[in-house]
C-alpha cells in the first residue's frame, strides 16, 4: 500500500524530533531511513505505525487519513531491534498472536493459524522450531521470527526499526540478503531504518538521508552517492574530501591558484570543495591543481589512502591511491578531482 | 544470548575461576544450620518424645483440626486478595507518576516496620462494631471483627508489602517494546495484559503469593487482638500454640508446630516447583 507522509512534525516536550517532513512511498518499495543517532528516523518510523502521533501533519495509507486511526486499526508489521518476542509464547503462538487477538468472522479457526505459522516459519527458514520458546534461538532466529509475526496479519506496510542492529556482522549481511529475497517474495511495502549506510545502500530501492529531524536527501542508491544534494549528505555517505576554496571568475581558487577547476555557474565567493577520495586524476606537472605535502599514508585494504597538506594553511584532505602507485613513495603530489561539487560556505 | 536448556538430573553447576565456592558453600551450610535447621530440628525432636500415638490424638483434635484450617484456610484467601490488589498497587507504582508516588511507593512498606500488635489493635479499633468502618458495616449485615473476616482482613494489611515488593521490579523490567509489538499486531489494551504481561509477571506472582502466604500462616500479634480467638471459630494455630504453652503442655505445642511446620514446607515446595518449571520454560 501507498504510504504519505505530509508535513509532519513531532515535538517531544518542546523539542522538535521531526521538522516538517513530507515523504512518498510507492507500494511494493523497499524503502531505507538512513541517519545518524537523533536524526529523526525512528520518529518517523513510529509515526508511521501509530505509536506516536504527529504534533502536526498527516500521514495517509492510500488514500486514508490514517492519523485518526489507533495503532490496532492501522495494520501495520512491526519489528523491534531487540525482537520484541513472547518470552512465555513457543514460536507458533508468537507468530500467531495477531491472528489469535482478532474478534468474529476475521478470527481463522486454530487450525488454520497453525497452518499459516507453520508456512511462515517455512517462508523465514526456520521449519520445525514451531515449539521452541524464543530464549532457545539464537539472535538471527529471533529476528526471523520477530519478522515472520509481523508478516502473519498481513500488514499494509511493514517497518522495521534497525532490524539488524543487535546481530554480529557476519548474520547481519545474511539476514540482508535474505531480508531482500522474502521483499521480492511477498511484496510487501516495507520502511526500514538504520544507520548502516552499506546496509541502507545495498538493500533499498530508495534512501531517505535524514539529519536533524530533517529529510537531506530521497533517492536511489547511485543518486545518493554519486550526486548527494548537501554537505551533510556528501560527509554522511561514503568517504569524501572537502577543502574550503573561492569562486572567482567562474574558476575555483584555493589561496591565489586556480585550480583547474571550472565552475561557470556558482555563485562568487567562498565556498567548499567536496570530492572522493578515490575519484582523482594524479598530475605530474602542477598548472592548474590541488598540490600537497604527504603527511601520512596508510594501506586500507586494497588501497593507499594519502594524506596531503595543502597550502599555508596547511588544510588536510584525503586521497586514495592504488597500493603499487610511486605517487606514494613521493613527499609531494599534485591532483585534481575528477568528479567535485561546490557548496557554499556555510 | 542464547542459553541452553538444563539438562534433568542432580548435578553441581560448574563452579567458575572466581575463587570462592568451597567457602561460600560452606559458610551457607554452617549458616542455614545454625539459624533454621538446629531449631526446627529441636522441635522435631520434641514432638517426637510424644510417640506416634498421641502425636495423632493431639493433631487430629476437632480443636487443633479447626485452628489449622482456620490458619491455612485465612492466610490462602489474604494471600489471594494481595496478589490481585498487591498487583494492581505495584502497577500503579511502577506506570504512572503523580503528586505524592514516591509516599504511596514507602507506605507500602510500613506493614513490615509497625510492631504487628499495633496494626492489630489499630484494625480491632477500626473494623469493631462500634469503630469508624465497624459501624458502617454492622447495619449491613457484616461483622469483620472477632470473626475468620477479620483475620484475613489483618493479614491482607501483613501481606501487602510481599506481592508488591516481589512484582514490582519484574514490572519495571517488562520491555515497553512488547507491549507496543502487541499493540501493532491488533491486541487491545485487555488483551495485552491478559495474553502479554500477565503471563511474563506469573512468576514473581506465584513468589509473592507463596511468601504473603507463608507470613499469613505464622502471623500471631496482629491477628489475636482482631480475631475473638473463640476456639472452633476464630482461633488460630498459632495463638493455640501460645495456649498449650500456657498450659505447661509443651508436647502438645511442638505436635502442632511440627504439623504446621510440614504443612508449610510441603506448600512452598510445591510453589517452588512450579517456579523452577516455569523458569526453565520461559528462560
Amino acid at each position: 500500500m501507498e504510504v504519505r507522509v505530509a508535513n509532519v512534525r513531532k515535538e517531544f516536550e518542546r523539542f522538535p524530533a521531526l521538522r516538517d517532513v513530507s515523504l512518498d512511498i510507492k507500494s511494493g518499495e523497499l524503502i531505507a531511513l538512513l541517519g545518524p543517532s537523533g536524526s529523526g528516523k525512528t520518529t518517523l518510523l513510529r509515526l508511521i505505525a501509530g505509536l506516536e502521533r504527529p504534533t502536526r501533519g498527516k500521514i495517509f495509507f492510500g488514500e486514508e487519513d490514517a492519523s485518526q486511526k489507533s495503532i490496532q486499526e492501522r495494520n501495520v508489521g512491526f519489528v523491534f531491534q531487540h525482537y520484541a518476542l513472547f518470552r512465555h509464547m513457543t514460536v507458533a503462538d508468537n507468530i500467531g498472536f495477531g491472528l489469535k487477538v482478532r474478534h468474529g468472522p476475521s478470527r481463522p479457526s486454530a487450525k488454520e493459524i497453525r497452518r499459516r505459522a507453520s508456512e511462515l516459519l517455512n517462508l523465514v527458514q526456520l521449519s520445525g522450531l514451531e515449539k521452541r520458546y524464543p530464549a532457545q534461538l539464537s539472535g538471527g532466529q529471533r529476528q526471523r521470527v520477530a519478522l515472520a509475526r509481523a508478516m502473519a496479519i498481513e500488514p499494509a506496510v511493514l517497518l522495521l526499526d534497525e532490524p539488524f542492529g543487535a546481530l554480529d556482522a557476519q548474520v547481519r549481511r545474511e539476514l540482508r540478503r535474505w531480508l531482500r529475497d522474502i521483499h521480492d517474495a511477498t511484496g510487501h511495502t516495507t520502511v526500514f531504518v538504520t544507520h548502516d549506510q552499506e546496509e541502507a545502500l545495498e538493500l533499498a530501492d530508495r534512501v531517505v538521508v535524514m539529519s536533524q529531524g530533517r529529510i537531506e536527501q530521497v533517492g536511489t542508491a547511485d543518486e545518493i552517492y554519486d550526486t548527494p544534494n548537501s554537505p551533510f549528505v556528501y560527509g554522511f555517505i561514503g568517504e569524501s574530501s572537502s577543502l574550503p576554496v573561492k569562486v572567482e571568475d567562474g574558476q575555483v581558487w584555493i589561496a591565489d591558484r586556480p585550480i583547474g577547476l571550472s565552475a561557470p555557474h556558482a555563485p562568487q565567493g567562498e565556498a567548499t570543495l567536496f570530492f572522493r577520495p578515490h575519484d582523482v586524476d594524479l598530475v605530474e606537472e602542477c598548472n592548474g591543481c590541488i598540490a600537497g605535502t604527504v603527511a601520512a599514508s596508510r594501506r586500507v585494504a586494497g588501497t593507499r589512502r594519502v594524506e596531503l597538506e595543502i597550502g599555508g594553511e596547511r588544510q588536510r584532505v584525503e586521497i586514495e591511491l592504488p597500493v603499487d602507485h610511486p605517487a606514494a613513495q613521493k613527499t609531494r603530489v599534485a591532483f585534481r578531482p575528477r568528479r567535485w561539487k561546490l557548496f557554499p560556505a556555510a | 544470548m542464547t542459553t541452553a536448556p538444563a539438562k534433568a538430573g542432580w548435578r553441581f553447576r560448574q563452579p567458575s575461576v572466581i575463587p570462592g565456592f568451597g567457602l561460600t558453600l560452606g559458610f551457607s551450610l554452617a549458616y542455614l544450620t545454625l539459624i533454621i535447621l538446629i531449631p526446627l530440628s529441636g522441635l522435631i525432636w520434641r514432638s517426637a518424645a510424644l510417640g506416634w500415638t498421641d502425636f495423632w490424638a493431639i493433631v487430629t483434635d476437632r480443636r487443633t483440626i479447626n485452628a489449622l484450617e482456620i490458619s491455612f484456610g485465612t492466610a490462602f484467601i489474604a494471600a489471594a486478595v494481595n496478589v490481585v490488589f498487591g498487583t494492581i498497587v505495584a502497577w500503579v507504582l511502577v506506570r504512572y507518576s503523580f503528586p505524592g508516588r514516591r509516599i504511596a511507593d514507602a507506605m507500602v512498606d510500613l506493614p513490615f516496620a509497625l510492631p504487628t500488635a499495633v496494626a492489630g489493635i489499630a484494625l480491632t479499633t477500626l473494623y469493631a462494631p462500634n469503630g469508624w468502618i465497624g459501624s458502617l458495616l454492622t447495619p449491613l449485615g457484616i461483622k469483620v471483627a472477632y470473626t475468620p473476616l477479620g483475620i484475613v482482613i489483618a493479614l491482607v494489611f501483613i501481606g501487602l508489602p510481599f506481592v508488591v515488593r516481589t512484582v514490582q521490579p519484574i514490572m519495571e523490567e517488562i520491555d515497553k517494546e512488547v507491549e507496543e509489538v502487541a499493540a501493532t499486531l491488533g491486541a487491545n489494551r485487555f488483551q495485552i495484559i491478559s495474553r502479554v504481561l500477565l503471563p511474563g509477571l506469573a512468576p514473581a506472582i506465584v513468589t509473592g503469593f507463596a511468601l504473603a502466604f507463608a507470613r499469613g500462616v505464622g502471623e500471631y500479634g496482629s491477628v489475636i487482638f482482631i480475631a475473638g480467638n473463640l476456639p472452633f471459630k476464630s482461633e488460630i494455630a498459632p495463638l493455640l500454640i501460645v495456649i498449650r504453652l500456657e498450659e505447661y503442655n509443651y508436647a502438645a505445642a511442638t505436635a502442632i508446630a511440627a504439623i504446621m511446620l510440614a504443612l508449610s514446607f510441603v506448600m512452598l515446595l510445591v510453589i517452588n516447583l512450579v517456579q523452577t518449571w516455569s523458569r526453565k520454560r520461559y528462560g
